[in-house]
């Protein structure tokens, strides 16, 4: 056998897997349900299955998290196992950045071929004329087709101070890692606290902004095509931030445990990367929902 | 924690130890309960599925309408269609994938284990919420399993946010599966295991799974819009706040053409593995085989709005995607042409599990030639919506993948169960399956052509013989695959005891190990020459 094999470790068992399953059956049953009582305004058990799914997701995650965590600084996982949870963790990353590029692609069909057509572009001359004759393509679609109105967001002020914390966040978050691998553990805490705070002001600045985009510029996420992508682009960004930024505290408070060596922080890395990867969809969703 | 630890340690001294119960399935973490678990889903699934295309033949049997609503007729195509595709098809793949793949590469397990257990047990979940949604008022998802804007925005029912969250969870777990069959296979190989001694059939679900993490967040890119424009007062199917409902099927297609390959690449990973096996020869062309199926996942990306030519596109691109279409044509072409080969002059003998393979390459080329008819821009205005569409990808999903699985499951249970199956009775099921699913699908190339248009519940009277004929076929197919599920009962409560390489010509290191395989194979990985 080859000598320098390292036995890779099974769980024996685990009932987190079924919890997990159970959770994710209450959220999608109560949303499913939620999203009826919501839109008529009917009472219902909808939202408080959809609460009580959250509440054993979160359970299960403690759960999880917490196995894996004793697995691992009890010495279990080899590097073998380190490379499996990185492939993972990168895979799963590819399969958001699909996610994200399913929205970017409506934008991009929206802005290029369906504003176009309903213009009158191609072969829809007479669409045009019999339909919408009124009907002016332009970015953003201040005046629908069906006639609703709103006011462009900006890229200037609020967008572009949030792009810059967005961008320092990120850096931050790397001199945290150099930190990390130097075994300067009062620059990986600085560090990782300086990213955790540029993270949640972050998130309360898109809070405002979304407060000024309802209350002064009649920008909804019913008002249009340039409204549904604003909204959806950003809103998935921002749970992704808000995610994102839950894992940099748990590590963080790790960090505080004594946690993490300079050679083994797969947990770190992977926090890390999905920062990163939050940061990169900004810069794009920056560039063609914002700038152009 | 010290528990876990000695309970890993406990694992190992005792070997074959399974924990008992319910908890042994519930909390399990072995691949192979997992697959079990998987197969057996899929199973139950296919009959359930097979259940609602049973309504709809019996509705067609005869002009007019006969048992069932026009809106309940609906709920039966669309759901069918969803239980196939996501219930049935892709959860044996998987099961499949879970059993062979790790006892293939020499690997002790899956790379991740809790989180394999958490991919099987949201899809019972998943399925119970869709089956759920028939119960609603107003009935369950009826806009086709495609759920075109804006038959599922505009003009569905309250059933449509299930039908959105159900998917969902769907996609999760799918995601989960294919992400633990890439990193098993990039990570858990054997010492010696290189890329290019791979069976094929893992080579097949490493292509599959990359599909599937490229596409199914797309497939909740599209849900999650279908529900924001119901719900939320979004316009992105509605021309009206400057969408299109054309980008609907841009973006499901561009997620619905590589799912037709994610259901089918497996299928051809299995009969690259039986057809070598009965053959007595190794597989012609191997390195032309992995090249062929990447050719097949890259193309994949490129082909997808073939099905929206009368939808209405600029010239240019309709001939792009035409082109696109017909190049796939040529690694297919390859892969049968080396299943051939690899059977030329081979000492062949004719098991189930053979018989299947070969009724497979038959039929699926059958339907891939029926789909670069399809392929054709001009011609498919005449095809488009009508029976020969329902002809072509029944031949490709139920004679193509339904037919591998089939095969794989009668390949693979001696080692799965440690039993010979009944080798009478599969023939029996083999036959009556061939001959009843030949006279179901095959005159729906004739009606279609003659201009039957899909999903109505009603027909012109001079279908009426056609139509009388292929619901006969249809209850004789479902009735055949009760044989399957009595091959399967009599196989896992015993019979003629199983050697370790179970078929004479098969080779391959899950043939290398006892059969029944032993609860954990390999936790030392074994030497590949």
């Amino acid at each position: 056998m080859n000598k320098t094999y390292e036995k890779y470790y099974v769980p024996a068992q685990s009932p987190w897997p079924i919890v997990g399953a159970v959770a994710l059956f209450l959220i999608a049953f109560g949303a499913g349900n939620y999203v009826n009582e919501v839109t008529k305004q009917q009472p219902g058990f909808g939202g408080y299955m959809l609460a009580a799914g959250f509440v054993v997701l979160i359970f299960m995650l403690f759960g999880w998290f917490k196995n894996v965590i004793d697995e691992s600084m009890n010495g279990l996982y080899s590097a073998q196992m380190d490379r499996s949870f990185r492939q993972g963790m990168s895979w799963f990353i590819l399969s958001e950045v699909m996610f994200f590029m399913a929205f970017f692609g409506a934008l991009f069909y929206g802005r290029v071929i369906a504003l176009d057509w309903l213009s009158g572009g191609s072969n829809n001359a007479m669409t045009f004329a019999i339909l919408w004759p009124d009907f002016e393509a332009m970015w953003p679609l201040l005046k629908t087709p069906g006639g609703i109105e709103t006011q462009a967001m900006p890229a200037t002020g609020l967008p572009l101070i949030n792009t810059v914390i967005l961008v320092v966040s990120s850096i931050t978050l790397h001199f945290a890692h150099t930190g990390l691998e130097q075994n300067k553990r009062g620059q990986l805490k600085l560090m990782l606290l300086l990213t955790l705070l540029l993270g949640a002001t972050f998130l309360s600045l898109q809070v405002y902004e979304y407060i000024h985009a309802y209350r002064d510029l009649g920008l909804t996420l019913a008002s249009g095509f340039y409204g549904n992508t604003f909204f959806l682009l950003t809103g998935f960004h921002g749970m992704h931030v808000t995610l994102g930024a839950i894992i940099l505290l748990f590590i963080f408070l790790r960090v505080l445990k004594g946690h993490f060596t300079p050679e083994k922080h797969f947990a770190f890395q992977a926090g890390a990367w999905y920062w990163h990867f939050v940061d990169v969809v900004w810069l794009c969703l920056y560039v063609f929902v914002y700038v152009l | 924690m010290s528990a876990v630890v000695t309970d890993h340690e406990h694992d190992h001294e005792h070997h074959d130890h399974k924990p008992s119960g319910i908890k042994r399935w519930f909390y399990t973490t072995n691949h192979k309960d997992i697959g079990t678990m998987y197969l057996v889903f899929a199973l139950i699934m296919f009959f359930i599925g097979g259940a609602m295309a049973m309504v709809i033949r019996a509705e067609l049997f005869q002009p007019g309408m006969q048992f069932v609503e026009p809106n309940f007729f609906n709920q039966m195509t669309t759901v069918h269609g969803l239980i196939m595709v996501f219930g049935a098809v892709m959860p044996a793949f998987t099961g499949l994938a879970n059993w062979m793949i790790p006892m293939m590469i020499g690997a002790p397990d899956m790379a991740l284990p809790r989180m394999n257990n958490w991919s099987f047990w949201i899809l019972p979940f998943a399925f119970l919420i869709l089956l759920i949604s028939l119960f609603m008022p107003g009935g369950g998802p009826s806009f086709g399993w495609t759920f075109y804007a804006p038959l599922s925005t505009t003009y569905s029912g309250d059933s449509t946010a299930l039908f959105v969250f159900s998917v969902h969870i769907m996609g999760i777990s799918s995601i989960m599966g294919a992400i633990n069959v890439i990193v098993t296979i990039f990570n858990l190989r054997a010492p010696g295991m290189t890329w290019m001694k791979m069976p094929l059939f893992v080579w097949t679900w490493l292509i599959t799974a990359f599909l599937l993490i490229m596409v199914m967040p797309v497939l909740a890119g599209a849900v999650t819009m279908v529900l924001t424009d119901k719900y939320f007062g979004t316009s992105f199917f509605d021309a009206a706040g400057g969408g299109d409902p054309v980008l609907f099927q841009h973006i499901f297609w561009f997620f619905g053409h590589p799912e037709v390959y994610i259901m089918i690449l497996p299928a051809f990973g299995i009969v690259s593995s039986i057809v070598p096996t009965f053959a007595r020869k190794p597989l012609f062309g191997y390195a032309s085989m992995v090249y062929a199926t990447a050719s097949i996942a890259i193309l994949s990306f490129l082909v997808w709005a073939h099905h929206m030519f009368t939808t209405g596109m600029p010239v240019a691109g309709a001939l792009f995607f035409m082109y696109c279409t017909m190049l796939i044509a040529v690694p297919t072409g390859v892969k049968v042409f080396n299943w051939v080969a690899t059977m030329w002059r081979g000492a062949m003998t004719f098991e189930v599990p053979m018989m299947f393979a070969l009724a497979f390459i038959v039929l699926f080329t059958i339907g891939g030639f029926s789909g670069l008819m399809l392929a054709i821009t001009p011609a498919d205005f005449q095809y488009h919506d009508t029976y020969f569409v329902v002809a072509h990808f029944h031949y490709v999903l139920v004679t193509g993948a339904v037919f591998s699985i089939i095969a794989a499951a009668y390949y693979w249970l001696p080692k799965w169960t440690g039993n010979m199956y009944d080798e009478k009775l599969g023939q029996w099921h083999f036959w009556c399956s061939l001959i009843s699913v030949n006279l179901l699908f095959f005159p729906m190339h004739f009606v279609g052509l003659a201009g039957m248009p899909r999903r109505i519940p009603d027909y012109a009277l001079q279908f009426a013989d056609f139509n009388a004929f292929i619901s006969i076929g249809g209850f004789l197919f479902g009735a055949s695959q009760l044989i399957f599920v009595w091959v399967l009962v009599k196989c896992a409560r015993g019979g003629e005891k199983a050697t370790a390489q179970v078929w004479e010509g098969a080779e391959g290191l899950e043939w290398e190990v006892p059969s029944p395989a032993p609860y954990h194979t390999f936790d030392t990985p074994p030497v590949i020459k």
